[in-house]
């Protein structure tokens, strides 16, 4: 039982080392990384990111994959700045229906998959085309936005001042209000003990007489949702909606996820791994801009060798442990 | 089962095909009544031209990739690399053939060697590591596009060896040379699958590992193999989309084209659940999609559109070949679920 326990931490654990490794050789080798200013850019910057990583989350620990998340989040930004600029609407109906249409979007995907028995990988593709085009449907060029609401109120009024130079976003504060949300709902709601167990075996919790379909399709609305949201954010963020942006987030989502060490078949995982990896993200980035001399493709050399490490982390742990997770890994 | 299914086995090979053909045809209907010039073929200077051939032209390299997709998609994996591996290969030869006093012949066998090696590490990491094959092959195509940027120094190389962009755009026997090699490459995998063993080794390792390793067959040799073969195919692929603009861009080359290929190959009947797979359903699945891009680049849909029937075609397609919506239908179907 001890030993079960332990292991479970292992990947958290190694996610921690490698965040505090990272961040204090950051500090060592380069001279205002210890600073206010890098760690609150830390999360303001990579708020959107990481809530696209918490609805990730959700539905890798449920065993199931959703690619759709970098399409969602530029169609949702293009969508809120042509309501608001182009047709007039106002903020607070523009930002709800944005939202919900990014919710149906993913209930939508998750009937598909439920109801048809359809690859979730391949459902995910096609709503990543989907949204893809849609955002350009919607509005063919990137649209900035003038509306007095998003300019003052989110990046102004709504930002907290730590000193007389740098505030805390208010992107910042959406991400850390989600991620605690999602802590919630994972670790401490019967939904979220159902998500693990659709992950650690689907037909056992089936036969435990969960409701397997409910689950799994307010899963994916939920991860549309997050989708949206980061979308959302993501506007705040740029000031403007852009349907060719996010190219490729899905791909960072699902990385700050295995680097957060949660299992990606599924049933083994921490929300609070995910917020580490997507800040283990970000400091690759800021460390990349400090050394000032590498490329920006070296980030994504560092990011796939650090998946790959902790799969093969994960790998070891299960052979240690002698659990049925190695051979579930065979089985696919 | 061996006498009936044997005789099932053989009519099913023309029977997948209905399908694919059948939307393909519709499509090139559509466009005989709606789309003007669609069908107009011509010989210049005794090459042909028109708007097939350039569909053709353009879809040998998601013919390419398909038939590596096919194989490895039999063994119930998939490989996500392959658009990143094209910009790999591509940059290679760039790079080579920009380098004094290196032969023709070694910057082809350079570029496809590279790519076979990025075959071999995905095949190593799912059958040594174990690791599921849509994580595996997502670390190369996130790390891949990187490790072309590296080998291009972030700059878009130009070449214009004669050799090298032959591949791309020159012809041969009055067709272009990319149609002439994808039909090569269609030609030996059918060969080496269909008239070898091979090929039902892979399709019993994508059916059940386990009963296949129980009788004998090394699964894990076979995986290795095709993944390994899949690289070789992005390798040729990359050759040409490089050749074909007569530069390596790291950046764009082979971008989105293993969502093509996996389209390609789902289209033509095989399903991604492993076991069965038909190289000539994943080509004519090729051909369907390139028509539909083709069909909406002349009816003026901007490429950025492009997206959205593409979208609806995966999701028609996967409908239709799901058991659990023909349930609901009604529909009697012989076929069993895969």
């Amino acid at each position: 039982m001890r030993q079960r326990f332990g292991s479970k931490y292992i990947p958290l654990l190694a996610t921690a080392f490698v965040m505090l490794a990272l961040y204090t050789a950051g500090c060592g080798l380069y001279r205002n990384f210890f600073s206010l200013r890098v760690a609150v850019n830390l999360f303001g910057d990579n708020a959107f990111l990481g809530i696209a990583a918490v609805g990730a989350t959700f539905v890798i620990l449920s065993g199931g994959i959703d690619l759709s998340v970098g399409s969602v989040v530029a169609f949702t930004s293009i969508l809120i700045a042509a309501m608001t600029g182009k047709w007039g609407l106002d903020p607070w109906l523009a930002m709800p229906l944005a939202l919900l249409i990014g919710a149906a979007f993913g209930a939508g995907m998750g009937c598909l998959i439920q109801w048809f028995e359809l690859p979730p990988f391949l459902v995910t593709l096609a709503g990543m085309f989907l949204a893809r085009g849609l955002g350009f449907i919607v509005h063919p060029q990137a649209l900035g936005i003038r509306h007095a609401f998003f300019l003052h109120l989110i990046n102004e009024d709504l930002s907290l001042p730590l000193n007389a130079k740098v505030s805390w976003p208010f992107t910042a504060t959406c991400y850390v209000l989600i991620f605690l949300l999602a802590m919630v709902v994972a670790h401490y709601t019967k939904f979220g003990r159902y998500i693990y167990a659709l992950g650690g075996d689907e037909p056992s919790a089936r036969l435990m007489g969960l409701p397997v379909a409910r689950t799994k399709i307010l899963l994916y609305t939920m991860s549309g949702f997050c989708s949206a949201l980061a979308g959302l954010v993501y506007t705040f963020y740029t000031q403007s909606g852009n349907p060719a942006s996010c190219v490729g987030l899905e791909l960072d989502a699902i990385a700050a996820v295995v680097i957060g060490g949660t299992l990606l078949s599924g049933g083994a995982g921490f929300m609070a791994g995910t917020l580490m990896g997507v800040l283990i993200l970000g400091l690759i980035q800021t460390l990349i801009t400090f050394q000032g001399n590498l490329n920006t493709w070296w980030t994504r050399i560092v990011v796939g060798l650090l998946v790959l490490l902790f799969i093969l982390l994960q790998n070891l742990i299960a052979l240690a442990t002698g659990r049925g997770r190695g051979s579930k890994a065979v089985g696919n | 089962m061996q006498p009936d299914r044997l005789q099932e086995r053989k009519t099913r090979w023309w029977f997948s095909l209905v399908w694919p053909v059948a939307a393909l045809v519709l499509l090139l209907l559509f466009n005989l009544v709606f789309t003007q010039g669609f069908f107009h073929v011509e010989v210049r200077d005794g090459y042909l031209y028109g708007t097939l051939i350039d569909i053709l032209n353009h879809g040998s390299m998601v013919i390419l990739l398909s038939l590596g997709m096919a194989l490895v998609i039999a063994t119930g994996g998939v490989d996500l690399s392959v658009g990143a591996v094209m910009a790999i290969a591509g940059a290679v030869a760039a790079q080579l053939i920009n380098m004094p006093n290196v032969p023709f012949a070694l910057v082809i066998a350079g570029a496809i060697a590279v790519a076979i090696v990025c075959g071999c590490w995905n095949g190593l990491l799912v059958t040594i590591f174990k690791i599921q094959p849509i994580v595996a092959t997502l670390i190369l195509m996130v790390a891949g596009r990187g490790v072309a940027q590296l080998i291009t120094g972030g700059q878009i190389i130009t070449f214009t060896h004669p050799g090298l962009t032959y591949l791309g755009n020159g012809h041969c026997l009055g067709l272009p040379f990319p149609i002439v090699l994808a039909l090569g490459m269609l030609g030996i995998t059918v060969l080496l699958t269909r008239k070898t063993a091979l090929g039902l080794f892979i399709e019993s390792v994508g059916d059940n590992h386990i009963a296949s390793a129980c009788s004998g067959v090394d699964a894990r040799s076979i995986k290795f193999l095709v993944y390994l073969f899949s690289g070789l195919c992005a390798g040729l692929a990359g050759l040409v989309a490089a050749s074909n603009i007569k530069c390596a861009d790291a950046n764009h080359a082979g971008l989105f084209l293993e969502l093509d290929a996996i389209l390609a190959v789902v289209v033509g009947g095989t399903s991604l659940t492993g076991g069965r797979f038909y190289l000539v359903g994943a080509v004519v699945g090729a051909l369907f999609i390139q028509t539909l891009t083709t069909t909406m680049y002349m009816r003026n849909v901007s490429a950025d559109v492009a997206p959205v029937p593409k979208a609806l075609a995966i999701i028609v397609v996967c409908l239709m070949q799901s058991p659990a919506f023909r349930q609901r239908l009604g529909w009697s179907w012989k076929r069993k679920p895969a």
